[in-house]
């Protein structure tokens, strides 16, 4: 895949609803232990998708992952790769297919940055040459700079730094499955947050096959497309999109798993461009003091928002506002600050927290230039929850192509 | 002890220096090919036994025997083994039976340490076996293997001249050789143990180096 846009493109059109890793039967049982870890797991994971599995601590997720590279040998049971079966081939060579990231990164101490990427490439015996190239590639796709990062040592960087350099390296040689076991476990929240939000960014484009294990099921809803929610022994609760997880939970065991807050937590899988905006009476910088107040009078808002001439918002204004801003004053001293402004691929869950602090409870949305396109109040929140809802649930009543709809909410 | 005792000591050094020095080299020759052999056995019984309890057990249970073992003792039974004898044959087995312990100890406990999840991350890009235990453990074990080695070469220096009890080379000679009550007696003994404390002292220097160049940079 020389171009990664093109092969996307090309890629999802024909990979569509093709299953990329099919586990039959899996089971594992540890010897000196009574209970299997893993009990008859069935499950298919379709291509160019996430596939998070999520469940309580010993519950067999990371028994799971860790059997579709053989790290951990299954007693019994089949794991099928793009229709090849892999449960009695080389490990080593199956491994090399498959990219691997965990918890604490594991990356070499003793090796600089470019050779722990390096290291698949090397044991399949690439050149030297093509080697150097793919991983300043790599550097470059994780954000940091090959001149500057290539000779560093892993002690040299910071733990975000580090979890990048984890990806990179899982993604030496193309693999076209990647396996996660909390990648973003150990990083501090602000760092997990970008580094999430970096990794889904980068997906859209690699579209590679991935299984990522979390106990967190709000990561979960935020970074899968599908979710197997596991209870003990890897026994599926439920394998579905975040979607219908949220909005219609299989059991007890799912709805507690997902806790109380479901519909706030719908909230962040819907963005501010998906919702419709509503409109504020808005003017320019420098209008007369009567414009405002006529505007004021044909709306029913009690505040105008005031742009600069590229549109930016600057400040609200209100009538109060107005009447102190007489006697020569200009209106550029009066007003409110324009806060809580946000950008339309906000989720509407970041939307509504700035909503809450903001006044006149609205978020002003801006496109990417920072220019005023609307605003979103709670009204539009309240509507979103309800037809995110009854659409889901009129798809769970009549609905005989599931296949064809997930693509639909994948967004 | 007066002026008259420092004058005649350094007397005797002008007259017997190239003597000593002979000796010492002959010294640390011994303890060098006594030491390398010891790390060769000792890294491959680590190597062998870290990952398995009972023959690790019993690994460092005979290693840390050897060591109890008086070194006047050990040597008059070595020199009664064919083949050995009299001579530096019996001086290099004793020593390095002696040098195991620390080599073995150390390099178990520096493979044991390596952080597993380094060594499952390798595994699981599909390093083998062998690949994991040669371009990943032992580089992070290094630092604990040498530091084991170093250990072992100071105390095979001390050992190494008590080989003169039983016809070994090196600094023992004079020490053992000095007919005690004579007028060379004192200044035979304190050349010999002055000549080991310089080596010792040399060759840690040397050891400063090796952990200097055979480290690597990300885990100094």
């Amino acid at each position: 895949m020389t171009d990664p846009q093109q092969g996307h493109e090309t890629g999802s059109a024909s990979d569509a609803g093709k299953i990329e890793i099919r586990l039959e039967n899996l089971a594992k049982r540890f010897p000196g232990v009574s209970e299997p870890a893993v009990d008859d797991l069935t499950m298919e994971i379709p291509k160019g998708e996430i596939v998070i599995l999520v469940g309580p601590s010993g519950c067999g997720k990371t028994t799971t992952m860790k059997m579709i590279n053989r790290i951990i040998e299954p007693t019994s049971g089949r794991i099928v790769l793009d229709g090849e079966d892999v449960t009695k081939v080389n490990p080593d060579q199956l491994r090399r297919r498959i990219g691997y990231v965990i918890q604490q990164i594991g990356l070499f101490p003793h090796q600089t940055i470019a050779d722990n990427i390096a290291t698949v490439p090397r044991l399949l015996g690439w050149s030297k040459e093509r080697t150097s190239e793919r991983v300043d590639e790599l550097l470059e796709m994780v954000s940091m700079d090959p001149g500057r990062y290539r000779k560093r040592y892993p002690k040299e960087l910071s733990g975000g730094q580090r979890q990048r350099v984890g990806v990179a390296r899982a993604m030496s040689a193309d693999p076209d499955v990647m396996l996660m076991d909390e990648p973003f476990g150990a990083i501090d929240p602000i760092t997990r947050d970008r580094l999430q939000n970096e990794f889904l960014r980068l997906q859209e484009q690699i579209k590679k096959t991935i299984i990522f294990v979390t106990h967190d099921i709000d990561e979960a809803i935020k970074m899968g497309d599908r979710i197997a929610i596991l209870r003990e022994q890897s026994h599926i609760a439920q394998f579905d999109t975040p979607e219908r997880i949220l909005v219609n939970p299989a059991d007890d065991f799912v709805a507690d798993f997902i806790g109380r807050g479901a519909s706030l937590k719908r909230l962040s899988l819907s963005r501010v461009r998906d919702v419709e905006l509503h409109d504020w009476p808005t003017t320019q910088e420098g209008a007369s003091p009567e414009e405002i107040r006529r505007l004021l009078d044909g709306s029913d808002k009690s505040a105008v928002l005031v742009l600069d001439e590229q549109r930016r918002p600057l400040r609200w204004v209100n009538a109060e506002h107005l009447s102190r801003s007489g006697n020569g004053r200009g209106l550029d001293d009066v007003g409110l600050p324009a806060e809580a402004v946000v950008q339309p691929n906000a989720t509407l869950s970041d939307t509504l927290n700035e909503m809450i602090t903001a006044r006149y409870s609205t978020a002003i949305v801006v496109d990417s230039s920072n220019a005023y396109q609307g605003i979103v109040d709670i009204d539009t929140i309240n509507e979103t929850v309800r037809s995110m809802r009854r659409a889901e649930r009129g798809r769970l009543r009549g609905d005989d192509a599931a296949d064809t709809d997930f693509d639909d909410e994948d967004d | 002890m007066d002026d008259g005792w420092f004058s005649s000591f350094v007397t005797y050094l002008e007259f017997s220096y190239e003597d000593l020095i002979q000796l010492a080299i002959e010294h640390a020759l011994i303890v060098v090919i006594s030491v390398f052999i010891a790390t060769v056995i000792g890294v491959g019984l680590g190597v062998a036994t870290y990952r398995t309890d009972r023959p690790r057990e019993l690994v460092l249970a005979v290693t840390g025997t050897f060591l109890t073992i008086p070194s006047l003792a050990l040597f008059t039974l070595l020199i009664q083994v064919p083949l050995l004898g009299l001579g530096a044959p019996s001086v290099v087995v004793a020593l390095v039976m002696y040098g195991l312990l620390p080599i073995v100890r150390n390099t178990i406990v520096g493979l044991r340490e390596v952080d597993p999840a380094i060594v499952e991350s390798a595994q699981g890009m599909g390093m083998g076996r062998a690949a994991r235990l040669w371009r990943i453990e032992l580089p992070l074990a290094w630092p604990v293997v040498l530091t084991g080695v170093r250990v072992a070469t100071l105390l095979l220096i001390g050992i190494a001249a008590i080989g003169a009890y039983i016809n070994g080379p090196g600094l023992g000679e004079p020490i053992f050789g000095a007919s005690i009550g004579s007028a060379a007696a004192l200044n035979d003994v304190l050349s010999g143990t002055l000549g080991v404390i310089v080596l010792a002292i040399l060759f840690d220097l040397v050891y400063v180096a090796v952990f200097k160049l055979t480290i690597p940079k990300g885990i100094r």
